[in-house]
């Protein structure tokens, strides 16, 4: 019916060297107008490096990358004009209050005062800053400082909005109420750009994903494309006491699809966990704890690089 | 396509020259300080229109006293405090403009990171720099204007020429903002900020703001005439006293290489930091 949605951005052979280091190592992607795209990957991934590219604040090493057409290189202010960032540190203006945040930040894209008062009207309701508007940014709290952080970036009405980590060092309150924000934009049809190590968050948030590690991109899909390829349907978690486990892994092996033996447990993925764990006892094995769930992004990430997400 | 206004802002500077570099909005980073200036300490802002003052009333007048006139050379004998005013005056300027182009930009970049906020939008290096360097101007520009609306009424420039000395007093605040903002772009420490204090004061005493360079062997003259703020203070001096002649330009070329050696070197080292 509808013809498919443009290409906001392209890279192709992406690539960042640090000195002698790869943070970003040769990755290929492409954003399409009203995705939400994720990336996913711990810490060291090259998650940032990669944002920082696309915002036109960093240089690549080789490789190319074109956003709305444009090469970040040569039309960095031009691109800049259509970008929201959320830096993964927020870089608020401490010696100003939340307006006056919102105020400045519009003139540096050299919005007319008038379109700029009417706009901080609208965005302190979006981030629920209306008590807050004259207070000095050094007291809000954690979860308003990052909601005003993008608000801020929402004042130019761009067409990407780029989140690194949106929620890192937040409690589960104020993420959920920041979640709720973003899905907000998300049924404007703004493009979401969000880089995370939560997979609760990249399952949350995003309609596609590439998993990263070490600079690479390990799989790319939606979050649910990932789980079924990379995962079973459910998993079964057993402990047998940080002795045994290595010794009836043998044992649980032949039982199941797969199976990963962490330091604290084992995880035994197969189609039907009760099942699993039926089969299991039956078979004279009797953990100290079970559980059973279903498959999420983290198993995707310990398949694919026999580690988890959060060290 | 519907293109929102930041775009078609940032879009009808395409093809200009160093449109990578500069958006044509410093007054918008200007803009910025003034918002966060307007409640900011007003005593800190005081004492440095006050200081050149105090300079005045106990050198001026105080050790004026026992040194009577002043033998300038052309034929000119002044006042002792009629002397040092212009000195003070360039001096004002220069402290004026570095308050705000050293200590303020160190704790912009190394904690606060405004830049990179601002470096994150359509704003280019160069409008930071000319903005944080006009912004730093205007004090010194104001500190020289503020110590001029005493010394007038107080008949201490008593020449018409000495109006030159407000434009004079804006392109030496503009100097030593570019240069302050330059050094401090490279600095990483407390203790390498503190270097900046230390050379400042010896030079504002030995410049020859309380007396003339004569004074000094030959090579320690040379050394005086190498800084900026002897340059700074022959000129204000050159022009309240109304010695007008080609001979000042070699002070203005002086400060226009000061302004563009600043400029050049704060959008590099804001582009290293926060754009590659
Ligand atoms: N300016 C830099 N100089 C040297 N190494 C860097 C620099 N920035 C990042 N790195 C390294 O590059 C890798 C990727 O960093 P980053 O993109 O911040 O990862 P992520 O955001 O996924 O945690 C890390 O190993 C990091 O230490
Ligand atoms: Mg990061």
């Amino acid at each position: 019916m509808n013809s498919p949605a443009p290409i906001l951005i392209r890279a192709t052979g992406l690539t960042k060297k640090y000195e002698d280091f790869v943070a970003v190592n040769g990755i290929d992607f492409s954003v399409a107008k009203g995705d939400s795209f994720g990336f996913l990957g711990p810490n060291g991934a090259g998650k940032s490096t990669t944002m920082r590219i696309i915002a036109a604040t960093l240089n690549r090493s080789s490789g190319s990358i074109e956003i709305l057409g444009k090469d970040p290189e040569l039309h960095g202010p031009q691109i800049r004009a259509h970008l929201g960032v959320v830096p993964q540190q927020d870089n608020l203006d401490q010696a100003l209050t939340v307006t006056e945040n919102l105020y400045v930040y519009g003139r540096y894209f050299g919005l007319p005062k008038k379109f700029i008062r009417a706009k901080i009207e609208e965005l302190l309701e979006f981030a629920a800053l209306e008590e807050k508007r004259d207070v000095k940014v050094e007291a809000l709290s954690g979860g308003m400082k990052r909601r005003l952080t993008i608000a801020r970036a929402l004042i130019s009405e761009p067409e990407i909005l780029m989140l690194d980590e949106p929620t890192t060092g937040l409690d589960p309150q104020a993420r959920h109420i920041l979640w709720d924000r973003l899905f907000r934009l998300k049924e404007q049809g703004v493009t979401l750009l969000i880089t995370t190590h939560y997979m609760d968050e990249a399952e949350q948030l995003c309609d596609r994903l590439i998993v990263m590690d070490k600079g690479s991109i390990m799989a790319e899909d939606s979050p649910s494309g990932l789980i079924k390829t990379y995962s079973t349907k459910e998993v079964l978690e057993v402990r047998f006491g940080s002795d045994k486990n290595a010794l009836v892994a043998g044992e649980l092996e032949a039982l199941c699809e797969r199976i990963e033996v962490l330091p604290d447990r084992i995880l035994m993925y197969g189609e039907d966990g009760e099942h699993l764990l039926h089969t299991m006892k039956e078979s004279g094995l009797q953990p100290l704890t079970s559980l059973v769930r279903r498959s999420s992004l983290e198993d995707v990430f310990l398949r694919l690089t026999g580690r988890s997400l959060i060290e | 396509m519907l293109v929102s206004a930041a775009v078609a802002i940032a879009d009808a500077r395409i093809g200009k020259y160093g449109e990578r570099t500069f958006s044509g909005r410093p007054h918008t980073v200007m803009e910025r300080s003034y918002i966060a200036f307007k409640s900011s300490a007003w005593i800190v802002v005081l004492s440095g229109f006050v200081e050149p003052l105090l300079y005045l009333f106990s050198f001026g007048y105080g050790l004026g006293k026992f040194i009577g006139t002043m033998n300038v050379g052309h034929g000119h004998v002044v006042t002792y405090a009629a002397y040092i005013a212009p000195a003070l005056l360039a001096t004002s300027a220069m402290n004026g403009a570095i308050y705000d182009s050293t200590f303020n930009v160190f704790w912009k970049i190394k904690f606060d990171r405004i830049y990179e906020g601002m470096l994150a939008t359509s704003l280019g290096p160069l409008d930071v720099a000319l903005g944080e360097i006009g912004w730093a101007l205007l004090r010194g520009f104001a500190y020289a204007v503020g110590f001029t609306t005493v010394i007038v009424p107080m008949g201490l420039i008593q020449n018409w020429w000495g109006i030159l000395a407000i434009p004079a007093a804006v392109l030496i605040a503009f100097g030593f903002a570019a240069i302050g903002m330059a050094i401090t772009t490279y600095m990483n420490s407390f203790q390498q900020m503190n270097m900046i204090q230390v050379v400042m004061l010896p030079m504002f005493l030995f410049s020859g703001s309380f007396y003339p360079l004569s004074v000094y062997p030959h090579w320690t003259q040379e050394i005086i005439k190498a800084l900026p703020l002897w340059h700074a203070i022959t000129l204000v001096r050159s022009l309240t006293l109304g010695d007008i002649s080609l001979g000042l330009l070699p002070h203005i070329a002086y400060f226009l290489v000061m302004i563009f050696l600043g400029l050049f070197f704060t959008t590099r080292r804001l582009t290293a930091l926060f754009m590659r």
